[in-house]
């Protein structure tokens, strides 16, 4: 066993970095820049029953140390993913997540039962949080009785575990987080993007023509790190953390908080080679702190400091 | 498609905020199609995150050292004009698909209109027309004189006409204003400028063929993120990627 591996639900990953769902398409652009079987998997961009073309733009706009982003899901339908665009990523043989949203119950478990199907899914990521659709899933995400009963749902129909991914727009992610792992969650996925908006000071108009969006990138690492930490120690399931890793001592701090692997989503926009060149310095990090295997980082802090947050 | 780090030679405001930089490096050996662009770094990337999207203005292969010009509007690009001499900028590029000049019948005269910082990538393209041997001709539309760049040096490739808002300088009125001689002789139209721009542009050159280049913000820059996409009625999926799929596109193409 090679020191960076670790062992997920579904996911047997050879170092514990993959890109997060949205930021990396279905893989085909960053296949151009570097050799896609180097991560440890991939996160592919949100599934829905039918194609959708998203929200007008401008989708994107900058703020300090961060980004807002208002795609609006838009990907070609899951019968269109499942033809043409996982067939491409097969010849990397590492494991793919395949994200999931819907506006209905219905559809989440259709999308659901023909992606999980594919012998190319490893698993699925149940995506209740995105905050930039209307019927996005975010009402699903934001009360823990309508996402336990569709993890519950789901979860009977998909022939792969599912991690749910956790919205961070909530008072109280420890009480999601709990629910979810009762409604038989094999994994949580945390944190998706915080609602943000930018105005233009001297017009006043927004910058996103959706006027809100999700906050992505550095500036939401603390709110992921300390979520993390809350919820890996009520909750036994498997977490994939993410929300602004940009750097190999990202990834330590967010395993040390209580994640088994991680995600890195923006900083790909930064800079298309940041996962090789994460996963390449990860080892040197392990040596200087006399860490053998990386899955011993996981939820180190707690276990060295004993310091649990006080539940809320 | 590749990052690179190249090192400045200059960097030198030429007009009211527009700076002209040129950037050297190896990097620049594979950067021959006109209209595509280098996805900028302008500062630390933890608070200035995504790069700017900057087209090049032109390349001098011998002297491995590409041009680009720009608007010193927003933060970034501020930070960017306040660059020094040898300093590094990191650069992801060429990307985009940029303006075919082979596809073009060498006896076409070319009509090339650009507006404010749309101007830039119109340099580049009318020395390879010209390379080409086709009769160069442009309209370049800006505020007003003070806004004004580059002037001499498209008059170096082909007839330049200049417009500006307030009539300080050429034409008063917009570079549709000076289209209607020129577009008898029916000419492939390049045009790269504001979005409105490339609408009237499309509408005063009917039934002409010609090539727009578009703007849009960008979060990747490469295809992935989906943050700039425009309609289109001509594919099958409804949209097109300007980054990836663009930035240039044969009028009529997409719906602006
Ligand atoms: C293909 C392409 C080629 C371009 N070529 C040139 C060029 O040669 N010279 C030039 O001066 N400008 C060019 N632009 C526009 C240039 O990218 C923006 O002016 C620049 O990004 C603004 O950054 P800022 O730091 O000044 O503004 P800020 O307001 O600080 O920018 C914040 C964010 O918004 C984005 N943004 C803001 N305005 C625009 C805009 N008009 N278009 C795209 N993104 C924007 C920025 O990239 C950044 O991500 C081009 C744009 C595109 C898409
Ligand atoms: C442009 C963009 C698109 C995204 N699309 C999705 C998506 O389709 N599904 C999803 O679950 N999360 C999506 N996300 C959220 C990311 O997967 C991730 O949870 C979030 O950006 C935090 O990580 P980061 O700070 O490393 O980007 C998207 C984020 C961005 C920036
Ligand atoms: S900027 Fe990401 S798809 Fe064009």
């Amino acid at each position: 066993m090679s020191r960076l591996s670790v062992s997920l639900p579904g996911l047997n990953m050879k170092n514990p970095i993959l890109p997060a769902s949205g930021c990396f398409g279905f893989g085909k652009e960053y296949a151009k820049w570097y050799d896609l079987s180097l991560l440890g998997g991939i996160t592919i961009k949100a599934a829905t029953l039918e194609g959708r073309f998203g929200n007008p733009t401008p989708r994107v706009a900058e703020t300090e140390s961060g980004m807002l982003n208002a795609i609006g899901l838009q990907n070609p339908g899951v019968k269109g993913i499942i033809e043409n665009e996982l067939p491409a990523l097969e010849p990397y043989n590492i494991p793919i997540l395949a994200n999931i949203a819907g506006s209905t119950e219905e559809e989440y478990i259709e999308v659901t039962k023909q992606i999980s199907a594919s012998p190319l899914v490893s698993a699925v990521e149940l995506n209740i949080s995105c905050p930039n659709v209307k019927e996005g899933g975010i009402q699903f995400g934001t009360h823990y009785r309508s996402a336990a009963d569709l993890t519950r749902k789901v979860k009977s129909v998909s022939e792969k575990p599912v991690y749910v991914k956790l919205s961070p727009n909530v008072s109280n992610i420890t009480e999601m987080a709990e629910a979810v792992e009762d409604a038989g969650a094999d994994g949580l996925s945390m944190i998706n993007t915080l609602v943000g908006m930018k105005l233009d000071w001297r017009t006043g108009s927004p910058i996103l023509a959706n006027k809100t969006g999700g906050l992505s990138g550095p500036a939401i690492k603390p709110v992921a790190i300390r979520m993390i930490y809350e919820v890996s120690q009520k909750v036994s399931l498997p977490i994939i953390g993410m929300g602004g890793v940009s750097s190999a001592e990202d990834v330590m701090e967010m395993m040390s908080a209580g994640a088994s692997a991680v995600a890195v989503g923006t900083a790909n926009f930064v800079n298309p080679y940041v996962c090789p060149e994460i996963i390449e310095k990860l080892p040197e990090l392990l040596d200087e702190i006399g860490v053998e295997q990386i899955s011993e980082m996981t939820g180190r802090s707690l276990r060295q400091w004993k310091t649990p947050l006080s539940s809320r | 498609m590749k990052k690179h780090l190249l090192s400045i030679t200059s960097n030198t405001e030429i007009a009211r905020n527009i700076f002209e930089m040129k950037l050297t490096g190896p990097g620049t050996a594979t950067m021959t199609v006109p209209g595509q662009f280098l996805h900028v770094s302008v500062g630390k990337h933890t608070s200035k995150l995504l790069r700017r999207p900057l087209s090049i203005c032109d390349v001098d292969l011998e002297k491995e050292e590409v041009t680009l010009l720009y608007r010193a509007q927003g933060e970034g690009t501020k930070q960017l004009s306040q660059k020094q001499t040898g300093e590094f900028v990191d650069v992801l590029g060429p990307l985009g698909n940029g303006f075919s000049v082979e596809s073009i019948d060498e006896g076409k005269s070319a009509l090339l209109i650009g507006g404010g910082i749309g101007v830039p990538p119109l340099y580049y393209l009318g020395k390879k027309l010209r390379e080409k041997g086709m009769k160069v001709t442009f309209i370049l539309g800006y505020q007003s004189l003070e806004d004004s760049f580059y002037i001499e040096k498209f008059q170096e490739i082909g007839e330049t006409i200049v417009t500006t808002v307030d009539g300080t300088l050429g034409i008063k009125g917009f570079v549709t204003d000076a289209m209607d001689q020129l577009i008898s002789e029916e000419p492939v139209i390049y045009s790269v400028g504001p979005a409105v721009m490339l609408k009237a542009v499309e509408q005063k050159a009917a039934g002409l063929n010609g090539f727009i280049s578009l703007e849009e913000r960008m979060g990747c820059g490469i295809g992935a993120c989906f943050a700039c996409v425009c309609p289109t009625e001509t594919r099958q999926s409804g949209y097109v990627k300007i980054c990836s799929d663009g930035p240039v596109f044969k009028m009529g193409e997409v719906v602006l």
